[in-house]
């Protein structure tokens, strides 16, 4: 292989990696910038990863080359729906929100194998047929080298974490409702004494987390698992939590930490076709997200501090 | 109500709440209720296998709520079991391997070898926390994955040559019974159950009976005043970690020496840690409570799997009860506020 094919690997693999990632990462930014913790991210991924195969089986026959995009709808609204058990619990019961979040997880997994059991009686999904597949970008594909390098073979969804990385930060940083947003998360008194609604804007934030969780789940399933069993989201929400902190809660932060995690990733996968990395034990790049997001609380690269309020239910007229 | 009840009344109206959604979710799906968790209840208990087999789930369950609970006590959220119980276990394993010595030496060696990796894992959460602030729960589950990998990759390329699993433990290190197996028809109960339960004694003690115990309590209830009465607020939660790694550790001696006898690659979590929290939270934190939750889960997870055979429910329904108890726990603010609505009613 020469060089350049196996940059232009790395790379494409990298990315396809870690779209999943991005979105995940993004919903938990939106979360905890308006101070509730959630945990529960994993969860979000499982049910929307669930809710997408299902969809994606049973309505493949009619929508065709759609479904896999509609599925994404449908898994972003189950997302949606299960964040606002973890809203109810965290904003108006006062739950620890860490608990709740774990409480989530639980939920999910369970929820998700016990209806994949009751609908096709066995504990995992056949392989979905239509699914997101890695093709050129048309135009930008041509340039030379760079198009080969950052626009061929790129999966339809990573444009689309892209896009939504930009809008989230200027909807969290450049309008009216992202403001109110962070000012719930860093101080909620003062945000509600000049009369912005506390719990409804944590409610918001927690929903679009949600559907930022489930269209995570979503895009993995219908590009890397393919099918949806007891294995099928391992970890790739906590991966997504740790991206979030190493992007110090900031939306373009978190994208790039998600890239370089699914650079990580997808390097202890085709590492070993790859001369210079061979003799590398995978392990090193298994953990390298975690280590490095450990190295990155604990100051050495950076200060990376949470949103002042975050896990802290608003208790109204307490100090 | 005097508080005593109260603090009994959350976690009973939690599991009675789980239950119920979990009969509704069965009647939904369009099966018996009834003939459901009859088929739990039989799975867990219906005869000595089964109940052999509960106390064999509920062993690990005790040593991960034992160490959330104890850091709870300090004020610290220990959601790193999962990978501490990991290290643990291959420590234990690793010795119970390597080593030829005599049974006195040789159990006890293995089972402090997974304490101290334990207590090794908890530390550097604790530590980071003490000196730097960090917040501990996302290093725990930080230091969980990498727990998975890293021991994942000690079994492969360390202590086996490309296998999948590492040898049996020497018999001098296994915490088989034979009496306890043929006692329970032959079930994987060990020793360790007594273990576990001394462990819980030993907590207590710890907790609620030693000039240190109340240091860590006291820490756990407000920082600055243990700080201005003169103590070691670093150190305390340093130390808190530490015991609460090593407890989780013992945990991973349990699998380890007990039920597997050995230690295989896992492509994912064994899930008792996580469910150390539930245990934890609904024993409220106290050594008793401990145990009787992990008596509650271990049935729950080995009953469950009799479901489908009798009944025809998925068992993943015990996992979705599960998530609803540690719900309906979490949210006690909500129930604790019903119960006085309730009694104010009663009142008039």
């Amino acid at each position: 292989m020469d060089a350049l094919t196996i940059i232009s690997l790395i790379v494409s693999s990298s990315l396809f990696a870690a779209t999943p990632l991005i979105f995940t990462a993004l919903g938990g930014v939106f979360s905890e910038k308006s101070g509730v913790v959630n945990i529960g991210l994993e969860g979000l991924m499982i049910i929307g990863a669930f809710t997408a195969i299902v969809f994606n089986l049973t309505f493949v026959d009619t929508f065709g080359s759609m479904t896999p995009w509609l599925a994404l709808l449908a898994a972003m609204l189950a997302g949606g729906l299960l964040s606002l058990f973890h809203g109810v619990a965290s904003i108006a019961f006062r739950a620890d929100q860490v608990v709740s979040g774990v409480a989530i997880n639980f939920l999910a997994l369970g929820l998700s194998l016990f209806l994949v059991k009751l609908l096709y009686d066995k504990g995992q999904t056949d392989m979905i047929d239509s699914r997101f597949i890695r093709k050129d970008i048309p135009f930008l594909s041509d340039i030379p080298v760079i198009g080969d390098i950052f626009f061929s073979s790129i999966a339809r969804p990573t444009i689309w974490a892209f896009i939504i990385a930009f809008v989230s930060w200027f909807v969290l940083y450049k309008t009216p409702f992202g403001l109110r947003l962070r000012s719930v998360g860093e101080h909620p008194m003062a945000a509600d004494t000049m009369g912005v609604n506390v719990a409804k804007t944590r409610y918001i934030a927690v929903f679009i987390s949600g559907l930022l969780g489930g269209l995570g789940g979503a895009v993995y399933a219908q590009s890397i698992s393919l099918d949806f069993s007891h294995a099928t989201i391992t970890g790739q929400g906590f991966m997504a939590l740790a991206a979030m902190i190493f992007g110090k809660w900031h939306p373009l932060g978190a994208m790039g930490a998600a890239i370089f995690f699914g650079f990580a990733q997808s390097l202890s996968i085709v590492g070993s076709s790859i001369p210079f990395l061979e003799n590398v034990p995978a392990v090193y790049l298994l953990i390298a997200p975690y280590v490095l997001t450990i190295l990155a609380l604990a100051g050495f690269i950076g200060r990376a501090d949470a949103p002042k309020a975050s896990g802290m239910p608003y208790i109204k007229g307490s100090r | 109500m005097s508080k005593k009840w109260a603090v009994l009344a959350v976690p009973v109206i939690s599991v009675l709440l789980g239950l119920l959604a979990g009969a509704v979710i069965m009647l939904v799906s369009g099966n018996n209720p009834a003939a459901g968790y009859m088929a739990l209840w039989n799975g867990a208990f219906g005869d000595s296998f089964y109940a052999g087999e509960t106390l064999r789930q509920m062993t690990p369950y005790i040593f991960a709520g034992l160490a959330v609970a104890f850091a709870f006590r300090t004020g610290l959220f220990n959601i790193g079991v999962e990978g501490q119980l990991l290290v643990g276990w291959l420590a234990s394993v690793w010795v119970g391997v390597a080593f030829e010595l005599p049974k006195v030496i040789h159990l006890p060696l293995a089972v402090l070898a997974g304490a101290a990796a334990g207590a090794v894992w908890g530390f550097i959460p604790g530590f980071l926390k003490a000196r730097l602030r960090v917040h501990e729960v996302i290093v725990t589950i930080m230091l969980n994955y990498t727990a998975l990998h890293v021991t994942n990759h000690f079994i492969r390329n360390v202590i086996s040559d490309g296998s999948d699993a590492t040898d049996v433990v020497k018999e001098s290190a296994s915490l088989r019974s034979p009496f306890l197996e043929n006692l329970t028809d032959f079930s994987s109960l060990h020793n360790g159950i007594f273990l576990a339960v001394i462990a819980a004694i030993i907590m207590w003690f710890l907790l609620e009976k030693t000039t240190l115990g109340y240091e860590l309590r006291a820490v756990g209830y407000n920082q600055h005043a243990s700080e201005y009465a003169g103590m070691n607020v670093n150190r305390n939660i340093i130390l808190s970690m530490v015991i609460s790694g090593a407890f989780a550790g013992i945990g991973g001696s349990m699998q380890g020496l007990g039920t597997f006898g050995n230690m295989f690659i896992n492509s994912g979590f064994s899930g008792i840690g996580f469910d150390g929290i539930a245990v934890a939270l609904l024993g409220g934190n106290t050594a008793v409570g401990v145990v009787l939750a992990a008596l509650l889960f271990g049935a729950l997870k080995v009953g469950s799997l009799n479901m489908p055979v009798e009944s025809g429910v998925p068992n993943e329904l015990v996992e979705i009860v599960i998530a609803l108890i540690i719900f309906f726990v979490a949210s006690s603010y909500m129930i604790t506020w019903l119960l006085s609505r309730f009694k104010k009613k009663e009142a008039k």
